[in-house]
């Protein structure tokens, strides 16, 4: 509606183009929809609500797959185009990114309510602010009259040729009753394209909807019975009529949700590319600062370049031990992998890691036989004992561990871990114990070397000491 | 694009003959029922309605009725213009 | 020099971030839920958006809706998810969407197993959605290329308006390793295409519905036209000790690391055997295996699959010489020592006695 030199005139509105250039062949000032057609008169609400409330040139369109799959080719401002059913999902990451912008999400029953039931369910359940307006003609138009999860019992299509079968197909879907139960959605309202009071109650359904984003109030949708005269193979006053004896008792008008008033507005932030902030926030991040060339000497020949598997049970902190003996190695500027069993196997049951440290560039991180084994528990000593390479190290937690390992062709260290652990009153920490005994016995790296490490590593100052006094007696544990 | 005839005097409707699909929603929905079929088929095909010239009162219901952005146009000039 | 002990998921979440994308949608999944969890920890606090969607579908459409808006934006998943997100994928491709996905591959088919595998190489380098495609398809080894790769997914993807995949899997997104991170890029590259609720942009259209088959024929047309020339000049390779090498292993990914460790084995027992490590898989580096087909005798192939990448080498060899595969699947991870009897068995007898 616009005035134009003191005379009111309705007419066609600024937001849709009034040359549809997209659209292919002649006649690029009418639509493509059927005589009749409720898509045009609801595109003539929405585009005169968008004129009035000044937001054409931010709103994004979303076309849906459907008699509308072309609403690109009428509305005028931007536009996407979206696969079946997910118009919802891709809004919400067009609303995301802008924030600023109005979605609208315009959909179809095939679209809404069947394959894209889970993402209009969810996008009105997070309260993506986007406004949707779903049309219900109980039938799908675009693909030549197959049933719609919204078809009326008893109602013919080319999928339905004896009616829709109840039993069969289970019941009209009722959109709008089963999303005003969610909390976040602030508006929902079915209308239908009839007569002149209830075409007029669409056109104020389709502002409001409109009006409770450009507010920022969150997720709203108008259901808008629509006839389809084409698809139910009628005269279009006829389908007006069947819209009010068939689909508006089954699927009955009104507000199903309305806490427009009482919700506060809540507008997101655009994202930002903020750099200092990464910078700020990576800064902050673990270090270890490389020192010196990686070199083995002094240290016996068959503990160079080792090959080390770390195993227990979930809690002991195995993979914790691993990284840490890895950041050791990485500060003296070796070359160190660090690789973990993942998965359910990680949880509750064994974990195991396996760390390789060497002069030059690692090749495999796997380590099926390894030439060092730190077994903190006995199930994990059973499993890894025999592939322990003849001539390796094998360190164990004799405190969990009463029967001693069997191999006679390695180096066998028992730590009482544990029992160390619990002197200092942590459990926990038996885990450092272990690694001070693996490289007080075989000289690896010192003391002095875990614990720069662990200052440079470690974010929990409060445990700092606690954990010093663990790796020092597990260094003193051993000759 | 519709071009608004500035010399109209009453309320009215213009119809853009070429752009109507003959639905004929425009013409149930007319309170005062001043708009009918043309027995004449237009370069689409169909029926277009036509106004018949006196008592409309630009209520405007029939350009929401009207599927097609363009084919209808209603005018109420200000009191000052009649 | 600080460094940094880095698991591959998390270097490349890392990288992502510092490449300027603010914005992830996902779905969790086993083995690369850990790539959404720092992407829920991390991005939020730079003002930046994580969502964790009602499912893959959704993920992978949010992302072509955040695309859509010029934002630079990813998600994560593994194969399964990945069979899920191959809808969306089709429709970014079709609307010239740039936007990042990742594969932390796993065992299939089927729910299968968390284990790493290379099953996906079809789904992702020949197409697992519909119509006629191609993905650009990094496939990084090492933490540090986890890192890198993600950038040069987010780069290449922008500069060809074409979704860039990173293809790793279970063991390289899980391993630590030494990462050194280079510096958060400053400056995004403009996007006039799309739609940014502005005036200036109302008038764009991002749209893969091409009705009209002339039309649709021109932009496939068109789309192949600028894959040929990512085809010309983005294919990237590591290659170790090529120059006299009599047979030439081929392998990607984690298992490169594997057949770089079997061939330091077996060239310290006398065999001219060299390696050649595609780092795109699409663009393939055809045109060097070619090369080296004038000088190597042979090739041989190792994947976590039945067989998927060797396909690419034997249609790069032509037949001119002989192309030996070894696989594992199912989530099984072959030894070095099974590498090493495999590098063996393939050696050419003419490499031996010379």
């Amino acid at each position: 509606m616009s005035n134009s030199a003191g005379s009111t005139v309705i007419q066609w509105p600024e937001s849709l183009y009034h040359t549809f250039h997209r659209k292919p062949g002649g006649g690029q000032e009418s639509t493509h929809y059927c005589p009749g057609c409720g898509h045009g008169v609801l595109h003539k609400l929405i585009a005169e609500a968008m004129d009035d409330l000044g937001i054409r040139e931010r709103t994004i369109f979303l076309s849906p797959v459907g008699c509308s799959v072309f609403g690109y080719y009428y509305f005028n401002c931007g536009n996407v185009q979206v696969a079946h059913g997910r118009a919802p999902a891709v809004g919400t990451g067009v609303k995301r990114a802008l924030p600023h912008s109005i979605v609208i999400s315009y959909q179809g029953d095939g679209d809404l309510a069947a394959i894209g039931t889970s993402n209009i369910l969810h996008a009105a359940n997070r309260g993506e602010s986007i406004t949707v307006f779903f049309v219900n003609n109980a039938i799908y138009g675009m693909t030549g009259g197959q049933m719609a999860p919204t078809t009326l019992e008893g109602q013919r299509t080319s999928t339905t040729p004896r009616g829709r079968v109840i039993e069969e197909t289970g019941y009209p879907l009722r959109m709008s009753e089963l999303l005003s139960t969610l909390h976040a959605p602030v508006y929902i309202e079915r209308v239908a394209l009839t007569d002149a009071k209830h075409i007029m109650a669409a056109r104020r359904a389709v502002r409001k909807a409109l009006k409770a984003q450009v507010d920022g109030k969150g997720f709203s949708m108008v259901e808008v019975l629509s006839p389809c005269p084409i698809g139910w193979k009628m005269e279009p006053s006829k389908a007006k009529e069947w819209v009010k004896e068939h689909l508006m008792p089954a699927f009955p008008l009104g507000v199903y949700k309305d806490v427009i008033a009482e919700r506060e507005p809540r507008v997101r932030s655009a994202p930002e590319l903020n750099v200092e902030g990464v910078e700020e926030l990576f800064a902050a991040e673990p270090t270890v600062e490389r020192t010196g060339e990686p070199t083995w000497e002094g240290i016996a020949e068959r503990y160079r370049e080792p090959q080390i598997k770390i195993a227990g049970f979930g809690g002991q902190g195995v993979l914790f031990l691993g990284s840490l003996l890895a950041n050791v190695a990485l500060r003296k500027n070796f070359h160190v992998t660090w690789l973990p069993a993942y998965g359910p196997e990680s949880r509750g049951g064994t974990a195991n890691c396996n760390v390789v440290i060497s002069q030059d560039p690692v090749a495999s991180p796997m380590v099926s036989k390894p030439t060092v084994l730190m077994a903190l528990n006995g199930p994990s000593l059973e499993r890894f004992e025999p592939h322990l390479l003849p001539g390796g190290v094998l360190v164990y937690n004799s405190t969990l561990i009463s029967q001693p390992p069997s191999r006679k062709d390695v180096e066998v260290v028992a730590v009482p871990a544990t029992a160390v652990a619990d002197e200092l009153g942590h459990t926990r920490v038996a885990n450092l114990v272990m690694l001070g005994a693996f490289l007080g016995h075989t000289g690896m790296f010192t003391q002095a070397e875990v614990e720069v490490t662990m200052d440079q590593t470690l974010k929990q100052a409060a445990m700092m000491e606690l954990n010093r006094q663990a790796v020092e007696r597990g260094f003193g544990s051993v000759g | 694009m519709t071009v608004v005839d500035k010399t109209v005097k009453g309320p009215t409707v213009l119809i853009q003959e070429d752009l109507c699909k003959g639905c004929g929603l425009c013409i149930d929905i007319c309170p005062p029922g001043v708009l009918r079929q043309d027995s004449k088929l237009n370069h689409l095909g169909f029926h277009p309605a036509i106004y018949t010239g006196q008592w409309c009162n630009a209520c405007g219901l029939c350009f929401y009725a009207c599927p097609e952005p363009g084919a209808i146009v209603v005018i109420k000039p200000s009191r000052e213009e009649r | 020099m600080a460094v940094e002990l880095v698991k591959g998921n998390d270097a490349l979440l890392r990288g992502a971030v510092l490449a300027g994308c603010r914005t992830f949608y996902g779905y969790p999944i086993t083995p690369s839920s850990e790539i959404a969890e720092s992407a829920a920890s991390v991005l939020p606090t730079l003002g930046g958006t994580f969502v964790q969607s009602e499912c893959e579908v959704a993920a992978i459409q949010m992302v072509y809706g955040a695309a859509s808006a010029g934002e630079r934006v990813m998600t994560a998943s593994s194969s399964p998810g990945i069979s899920l997100k191959q809808e969306g994928i089709s429709y970014l491709v079709g609307s010239e969407l740039p936007a990042v996905i990742i594969d932390i591959m796993r065992g299939g088919p089927g729910l299968g197993n968390i284990a790493p595998a290379q099953g996906d190489y079809f789904q992702m380098v020949k197409g697992g959605g519909h119509g006629d495609y191609r993905l650009i398809v990094l496939a990084p080894n090492s933490p540090q290329e986890m890192c890198d790769l993600a950038m040069l997914a987010f780069e290449l993807a922008d500069r060809y308006r074409n979704p860039a995949v990173v293809l790793s899997d279970g063991f390289t997104g899980q391993m630590m390793e030494a990462v050194e991170f280079p510096p958060p890029v400053s400056e995004l590259p403009e996007k006039e295409w799309a739609v940014r609720a502005t005036a200036e942009t109302a008038g764009n259209l991002i749209n893969s519905i091409r009705l009209d088959p002339e039309e649709l024929e021109e932009h496939v047309i068109n789309l192949f036209a600028k894959y040929a020339r990512i085809e010309a000049v983005e294919a990237r390779w590591e290659e170790v000790q090529t120059e006299d090498a009599e047979l030439v292993l081929v392998g990607y990914g984690f298992v490169s690391r594997l057949l770089k460790a079997a061939l330091g084995r077996v060239r310290s027992r006398g065999l001219r055997v060299g390696m050649l490590r595609p780092i795109t898989l699409w663009p393939f580096p055809s045109q060097r295996l070619r090369e080296l087909a004038d000088t190597a005798k042979g090739f041989l192939v190792a994947e976590l699959s039945t067989g998927q990448m060797v396909e690419d080498v034997r249609l790069a060899v032509d037949g001119r010489r002989p192309v030996a595969f070894h696989g594992r699947y199912g989530g099984a991870v072959p030894s070095v020592d099974e590498l090493v009897a495999a590098i063996e068995k393939a050696y050419p007898e003419e490499g031996r006695s010379a």
